[in-house]
């Protein structure tokens, strides 16, 4: 990649496609900033938040320390409570793996809890592959599945659809999935939630096998836990004569007491709430109650490269609440489908380029869409420092070279020190605002047409990020 | 196959980890609960934020809860209840509602999507969040009871039942037991962010807390 740009971008222009870009963006703005309002109210509710995020951070750096010790006592336990462990190291393996096991048991269909996990490895088309269905069945995730879409946000993945074009899906769809939508459909979303029940009760009450994720599993203990709203997971979950769950090796924590920190963080952190409506807690498996097989599938794909980097391996504590992403700028604007990669947002452009690599353009680009704000790193739970993972990427992607390779790592070194000079920061992105002009409009070089393909580049806004957060924050 | 991807991945996991600097014992630095220690304010705050989660929720004597047990199921015109096993038949004595009981044929998931409610206990209740916590115990059943049917009325001892926070409901919990943390009716917000009850699970939450031991 040659002349990569290594401003500051912030807001894109607006769309070409105006109508349909108008839409998004309206449905993205709604969405994203009716989240971050509702967040703040239940952030401030606990006086120690800051120590909770603090004890979330620490707990999870400790754990990722410790790693290989945690996943060794996770199995023991798993294993003693009557579940059988894999490893997978990559999604091949993975998948593999699962369609085995679904095999096994003479099935060809499988109920899912949305799991980011299985996304991230394909799962769904690599069952396909072997003629078997997977049926998504969070509400989000099957709007999605119909619409033969992708998911744009990590918790509501339909967020980029509006009521009437899910009653069109619904509509046209459902009947080819299994129970049609009843006639005379309307956007009305109390009746396309009852449409999508009715048309999902039926296939979890003849399932027999779920495939799920988990949010957090206990090492000392061999617990897993699902947070969720609809009641789809606790389905998924119980009803099935198997399950299947596939987890990241880094959603290990070590002791049943840590869920102490992250119960009250993550509900809070994602859907705004002092608790999401269901969590489900199962360990092994249980005489009559529930699944009479389980499964754990332990993730690699890409997570110990990423821990090998000691700057960038703070992205594994990550716990997936989407905060992020509701108070980034640069994703409020592109949408989730930008960032070509099952993680959206601030999270994405620094989880994917690492679990995958930057070998390819549109990864390489990733930590350059952002606009370096900090916004991401003050809402973290965890405290992940986001900025500083994107100016590192930054730097390792200057640094395999290319045409350009030094002016991008001369601009990548300014970057690092401005990051550490917050009053240098200020004033770099009121030129970086006052020189807008001269900035491209689409990103240079081969590759980066693929990241600026799907919508335009951000261009520099008018007035600097921190001057109109603050004025419209308050 | 799988062996050596175990391998591996251990392998990888301290190759990574080798230079990495010494980390601590987490602090924990939070507080325990944010609520006062006091029994009826406890209560309060219980209530208050079960009903914001729009569960809805009602306050009984030992002696008052069969009655009002059988208007709820009345109310929303349940013909058929689940029992869960270990249910005290007290709880039941004034309902005229056809009861099934999960006890020696297990009641099939099409069997609970036939019936109209379910009723149980619960094994904690956590103030701060609004939250009942199920684990299997005695009147409370299987995970399946009290997720297909769709009005779930949930009897709780405020007395000995009722914790102020998160923290001081795990350590009263037992790992090895499957656990269902319920806050409030199933619901949705994944249509413009619309807010919609019951999607999955019960689309009616019931609260009855017995406020005499
Ligand atoms: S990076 Fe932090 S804020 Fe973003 S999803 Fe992960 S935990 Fe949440």
């Amino acid at each position: 990649m040659s002349g990569t740009f290594v401003g500051m971008p912030a807001f894109p222009k607006a769309a070409h496609d105006a109508v349909r870009d108008t839409t998004l963006r309206a449905n993205l703005r709604h969405a994203t900033h009716t989240i971050r309002d509702k967040r703040a109210v239940a952030v401030a509710e606990l006086a120690d938040w800051a120590a909770l995020r603090e004890a979330g951070r620490q707990i999870k750096d400790r754990t990722l320390h410790h790693l290989d010790a945690y996943l060794v006592q996770l199995e023991e336990a798993v294993t003693a409570a009557g579940g059988t462990v894999h490893w997978a190291s990559d999604a091949a393996e993975a998948n593999r793996i699962v369609a085995d096991l679904v095999k096994a048991t003479g099935e060809t269909e499988v109920v899912k809890v949305k799991s980011m996990a299985t996304q991230e490895i394909g799962l769904n088309e690599a069952l396909e592959a072997e003629g078997i269905r997977a049926y998504e069945t969070d509400l989000a995730e099957l709007i999605v599945q119909l619409g033969e879409d992708r998911p744009s946000h990590i918790l509501v993945p339909a967020i980029h659809r509006n009521r009437g074009e899910i009653r069109d899906i619904f509509a046209s769809e459902m009947g080819e999935w299994g129970r049609p939508a009843p006639d005379g459909l309307t956007d009305r979303p109390a009746e396309l939630a009852e449409a999508a029940r009715l048309h999902l009760r039926e296939k979890f009450l003849r399932a027999k096998v779920g495939v799920s994720g988990a949010n957090f599993m206990v090492a000392e203990t061999g617990t897993l836990v699902v947070v969720e709203s609809e009641g789809n997971g606790r389905m998924c979950l119980t009803l099935p004569e198997t399950l299947i769950s596939v987890v990241g090796i880094e959603k290990v924590v070590p002791t049943w007491r840590d869920l102490e920190v992250f119960l009250q963080t993550l509900p809070r952190s994602s859907t705004a709430e002092r608790m999401n409506p269901y969590t489900s807690m199962w360990t092994g498996t249980t005489d009559a109650d529930g699944p009479t097989a389980f499964h754990l599938v332990l993730l690699d794909n890409g997570r110990t490269d990423t821990l090998a980097d000691e700057v960038g391996r703070q992205a594994l504590r990550c716990i997936r609440c989407s905060a992020c992403l509701n108070v980034c700028p640069v994703y409020e604007r592109a949408g989730g489908h930008a960032y070509g990669s099952v993680y959206p947002g601030p999270i994405g452009a620094i989880l994917t380029p690492q679990l995958r690599g930057t070998r390819s353009e549109l990864d390489a680009s990733l930590p350059y869409a952002s606009s370096l704000c900090g916004a991401c790193y003050d809402v973290c739970p965890v405290a992940i420092d986001i900025p500083e993972v994107l100016v590192h990427l930054r730097e390792k992607v200057a640094e395999r070279g290319g045409p350009g390779h030094r002016l991008e790592k001369a601009a990548v070194k300014a970057a690092a020190w401005v990051l550490d000079h917050p009053a240098a920061l200020a004033a770099g992105e009121r030129l970086a605002s006052r020189t807008r002009a001269l900035h491209p409009k689409r990103l240079p070089g081969p590759g980066a047409s693929q990241w600026t393909e799907s919508r335009d580049l951000p261009e520099m806004p008018a007035e600097p990020f921190r001057d109109w957060w603050k004025r419209n924050r308050t | 196959m799988s062996q050596t991807s175990r391998d591996r991945i251990l392998g990888r996991v301290r190759r990574a980890l080798a230079e990495a600097p010494a980390v601590r014992e987490p602090a924990r630095a939070y507080l325990t609960a944010h609520a006062p220690d006091d029994p009826a304010a406890l209560l309060d705050l219980l209530h208050e934020n079960l009903a914001d989660y729009r569960a809805r929720v009602h306050r009984a004597t030992e002696g008052e809860l069969p009655a009002l047990v059988a208007e709820l199921l009345d109310r929303h015109g349940a013909a058929t209840v689940a029992v869960p096993p270990g249910l005290p038949p007290a709880w039941l004595s004034a309902t005229t509602a056809e009861q099934r009981h999960d006890e020696d044929t297990p009641l099939t998931p099409h069997d609970l999507d036939g019936t109209d409610a379910v009723v149980t206990g619960c094994a904690l209740a956590i103030a701060e969040t609004g939250t009942l916590v199920l684990d299997g115990g005695p009147g409370q059943g299987r995970r399946a009871l009290t997720l297909v049917p769709d009005l779930h009325i949930c009897v709780v001892r405020a007395a000995e039942q009722t914790v102020a926070s998160v923290p001081l409901a795990l350590p009263r919990l037992d790992p090895t037991r499957p656990l269902t943390w319920i806050s409030g009716p199933s619901a949705t917000s994944d249509i413009e962010l619309d807010r919609v009850e019951g999607v999955h699970g019960p689309r009616t939450l019931q609260v009855v807390l017995v406020t005499d031991a």
